[in-house]
């Protein structure tokens, strides 16, 4: 049996490994926690089952916070609208939800299912698109596998919502971020509607739990327990580029994208450089001019002392930092993965680089 | 009117322990400084510290007086002093998600946190209300309040900031409802974007006001009673001024002056800008970096007494390194600290008579400490046991000033504190290691030299009106409000200007947080 629970006191770990799969941005999931927090004190814990505890018809729905993340610090969820966007794309499509499903595993959206499954009495769906943060809805392994993001719902606090047909994936985000402007920035979305069969032949699984185990192996490593960073580097594959301390820290704003690039040098005196270049997230490293870490996998800052996960917004002159490399679920390894989420989809002239194995 | 930059000014921290004043004239320089212990009457320490600063001086060249003071800090602390507070959040339908008081330490909550609602009203992000404000939801929650016995309402509302109206209309609703029963804390005039942490620091901010209304009227009265007849002010957490007045309605806006003032004060007293500062006490060693004058601010949400706020503090590092630190050698090896005698070290320490070898006893032994303990009780110590451990403070002292700097440039340390004789002299990185005068009352002086300030957070449209036009704006309007607190306009600078782009937001939506600072006119 694979069906397990999430309780309050899982949310601390998931909010961890979350601001670490935010690679930066994902939005603080500091919010998403408190939120979460409350949902499970009010209705108890929460289900947590795989796409192969439902029969393959199943209707799964998936749920997310959409708008701009400085807007949701004035404007917290209501909760309200993520159980009004999932009941309306449930009417729309005649098919009552069997589980909710986040689609970003990584920042603001891995805690905010929870709180809806709870306050729907509905399990929650251990898999996602993503396992990272990424800043488009079309930016889904779902994308790659041809599940078509709509029909999907956007919904706010007060009763509005809308449901939209779409042609494509890209339309989807370009449809769904027209409405959040007129609906204040700070709303729910439900998309890519999923059978249980579908979810299983496409989705990531397992990502919620890794997710929390991540975060628990990083308060391992944080209380300083013995021999944790090895262990936490070894489970997930990942690898420590840089020791270094940030120097430089350019933050522009040439259009909707929070684009950054941060300048580190090597804690231990060598005149090696470090350049990641960031568009809300983390999403290619440099050392000395060649990258070494390129999107989709994951560029990871710890702080150097106390090995907590940085989000870009928290990063200032003198932050001493690990810089992590961790490799992106392999479900993102199939056609189209580089037009979709590689260095060109965020406009950079830069060959995608294999993690060292 | 005589220039009031030709008067001299008297500066008073008052400490956890002691409360220090110094008296400075129109150049900075000390006059006179005292040192008394810290009454538990606000009132008395700052009286008796004002007489005994002012003891064979001419108070009537005395035409300014500044005061930092940990009072309302120690009251969140302690949970002692506060008031219940009514608490009122303008935001529905939205934010139910997360209640309010979420996360607070279950004690604080009980002392401070009375009747609370989330009612309709607010605003989004384009200045449009979410709802209506429901006025006969604040009429209910003002008489709710003063039945369960609240000294003050704390109102929020979402992105009041940049539309302050409804929160101005609630103050009005409840001073028509139930007149003086109720004072009344408004977050728009408490902190900045993000509504979780500004109703935190409204709240906390509400539950002080008895206590802040004691500091100034303590700081008026023992002004009077020696008689002063001067401008009154009290220093915010970034180290610019506030008048009393004011500060007796945001007492929360002064909370964490305190390592500010002492670590511009150190920086003034040794005559630098740029520097970076490291206060060695009996336990701990902390430090923090001045750039231009300010200390570089923390990133990190600040909790203050467990509650999560929104404020910005000086970035401090603090390990546990300090005089009173105790030095144990065994089959082990050699090992320092965490544990320190603390402020005993004037007993415990082998130097002085007592049993425990502290940091304090291997500096004397070093050659590094004057002035405290006998080195003859420590001659019999092991030459290279003093060494190993001279060696250790020496790795810890250039690893902490490493982590503080910006750059790879080198820059000045100042060693201050109790336990200052542990900063050696020569540190990699660090051009030279000062040990400024009067550093004792570093935390006075730098109230003595705050200025006057103005700060402007405000979203623009860079796609309007461009960006250069735009943070243009908010310069002018930081400067405007500087010198609306008192500052010289011809001397009013701005030292910071931050843009924060508001991802996903339509017209290039950029939040840009301007701060300028003056002298007092």
């Amino acid at each position: 049996m694979t069906i397990t629970e999430l309780s309050a006191d899982d949310i601390e770990s998931l909010c961890v490994g979350a601001t670490l799969l935010g690679t930066g941005g994902g939005g603080d999931p500091y919010i998403a926690k408190l939120v979460a927090r409350q949902a499970l004190e009010k209705h108890g814990p929460v289900k947590v089952i795989t796409a192969e505890d439902l029969p393959p018809d199943a209707q799964v729905l998936t749920i997310a916070i959409i708008g701009a993340p400085t807007v949701i610090l004035e404007k917290i969820p209501a909760g309200t609208e993520f159980t009004t966007a999932v009941k309306a794309l449930s009417d729309y499509l005649g098919e009552a939800p069997a589980a909710i499903m986040p689609i970003e595993v990584g920042g603001l959206n891995t805690l905010l299912p929870i709180a809806t499954a709870a306050e729907m009495g509905l399990p929650v769906l251990n898999a996602d698109g993503m396992r990272r943060a990424f800043p488009q809805i079309e930016m889904t392994v779902f994308t790659l596998g041809g599940i078509p993001a709509g029909p999907m719902s956007v919904a706010d606090e007060k009763g509005n919502l809308c449901v939209f047909e779409t042609t494509s994936n890209q339309m989807a985000e370009t449809l769904a971020r027209t409405a959040v402007i007129q609906l204040g920035l700070a709303n729910a979305i439900s998309c890519y509607p999923m059978t249980a069969g579908q979810v299983a032949e496409h989705a990531i699984a397992d990502s919620l739990t890794y997710c929390r185990d991540i975060g628990r192996m990083l308060e391992s490593v944080q209380r300083n327990e013995e021999g944790a960073w090895d262990r936490f580097l070894s489970e997930t594959d990942s690898h420590r580029f840089f020791e270094g301390k940030i120097v430089d820290l350019d933050r522009r704003t040439t259009d909707g994208f929070a684009r950054s690039t941060l300048i580190l040098h090597d804690l231990h005196g060598s005149d090696q450089v470090m350049r990641i270049e960031v568009q809300n997230e983390n999403l290619i490293a440099f050392v000395d001019d060649e990258p070494v870490i390129t999107t989709p996998n994951l560029i990871c800052l710890l702080d150097h002392e106390t090995y907590e996960p940085l989000t870009t917004e928290a990063i200032a002159y003198g932050n001493r930092c690990h810089v992590v490399g961790m490799p992106c679920a392999p479900e993102w390894q199939r056609e189209g993965v580089m037009e979709l989420v590689g260095p060109e989809a965020f406009g950079y002239d830069v060959d995608y680089v294999e993690m060292p194995s | 009117m005589t220039n009031p930059k030709n008067q001299r000014r008297i500066g008073i921290d008052v400490g956890g322990t002691n409360t220090d004043a110094v008296l400075i004239d129109d150049q900075g320089a000390v006059l006179s400084s005292i040192k008394v212990a810290t009454t538990v009457d606000p009132l008395d320490g700052i009286r008796d510290a004002l007489r005994a600063v002012l003891e064979g001086q001419d108070a009537s060249l005395v035409s300014r007086a500044m005061l930092g003071t940990t009072h309302p800090a120690n009251a969140i602390i302690q949970r002692q002093g506060l008031d219940k507070v009514g608490v009122l959040r303008l935001a529905l339908p939205s934010s139910t998600a997360v209640d309010v008081g979420a996360a607070w330490p279950q004690d604080i909550r009980d002392v401070v946190l009375g009747p609370t609602a989330i009612i309709h009203g607010g605003h989004e992000y384009t200045g449009a209300e979410i709802a209506p404000l429901d006025e006969d939801a604040i009429r209910r929650l003002a008489n709710e309040a003063v039945a369960a016995g609240c000294k003050a309402v704390a109102v929020s509302g979402a992105f009041s900031p940049a539309s302050p109206d409804h929160e101005l209309r609630t103050a009005d609703i409840i001073g028509d409802e139930v007149g003086d029963a109720l004072s009344i804390s408004l977050s728009h005039q408490v902190g900045a974007l993000g509504l979780l942490e500004r109703e935190n620091a409204t709240i906390l901010n509400a539950s002080l006001l008895t206590v802040s209304h004691a500091v100034v009227y303590g700081f008026q009265t023992a002004l009077a009673a020696n008689s002063l007849d001067v401008k009154a002010y009290l220093t915010q957490n970034d180290g610019t001024l506030m008048t009393a007045e004011q500060a007796a309605k945001n007492p929360v806006l002064t909370l964490a002056s305190g390592p500010t003032n002492s670590m511009r004060g150190a920086c003034a007293l040794a005559g630098v800008d740029d520097a970076i500062v490291v206060d060695v006490g009996g336990t701990s060693a902390d430090a923090g970096i001045l750039v231009n004058g300010f200390p570089r601010e923390s990133t990190a949400a600040v909790e203050v007494g467990g509650v999560r706020t929104n404020f910005r503090m000086p970035d401090l590092i603090s390990i546990g390194l300090g005089g009173g630190t105790i030095v144990r050698d065994g089959p082990d090896g050699l090992k320092i600290g965490p544990d320190s005698v603390g402020y005993a070290v004037s007993t415990e320490a082998l130097c002085v008579g007592g049993n425990t070898l502290t940091l304090s006893d291997i500096s004397l032994a070093a050659g590094r400490l004057e002035g405290f303990g006998d080195a003859a009780l420590v001659a019999g110590l092991d030459g290279d046991l003093v060494s190993r451990s001279t060696g250790w403070v020496d790795d810890q002292i250039s690893i902490l000033a490493d982590r503080m700097k910006s750059s790879r440039d080198p820059v000045p340390l100042l060693a201050v504190g109790g336990g200052a004789h542990l900063v050696p002299n020569a540190i990699d990185g660090i051009t030279e290691v000062a040990r400024p005068s009067h550093f004792g009352v570093a935390n006075a002086y730098g109230a003595c030299i705050a200025e006057a300030s103005g700060s402007v957070d405000k979203v623009y449209s860079y796609d309007i009106d461009g960006r250069e036009e735009c943070i243009e704006d908010a310069r002018k309007a930081a400067a405007a409000l500087a010198v609306e607190s008192g500052a010289d306009p011809e001397d009013t600078r701005i030292t910071s200007v931050s843009e924060i782009p508001m991802t996903y937001v339509p017209g290039g939506g950029c939040r840009v947080v301007v701060k300028a600072v003056g002298p007092l006119r």
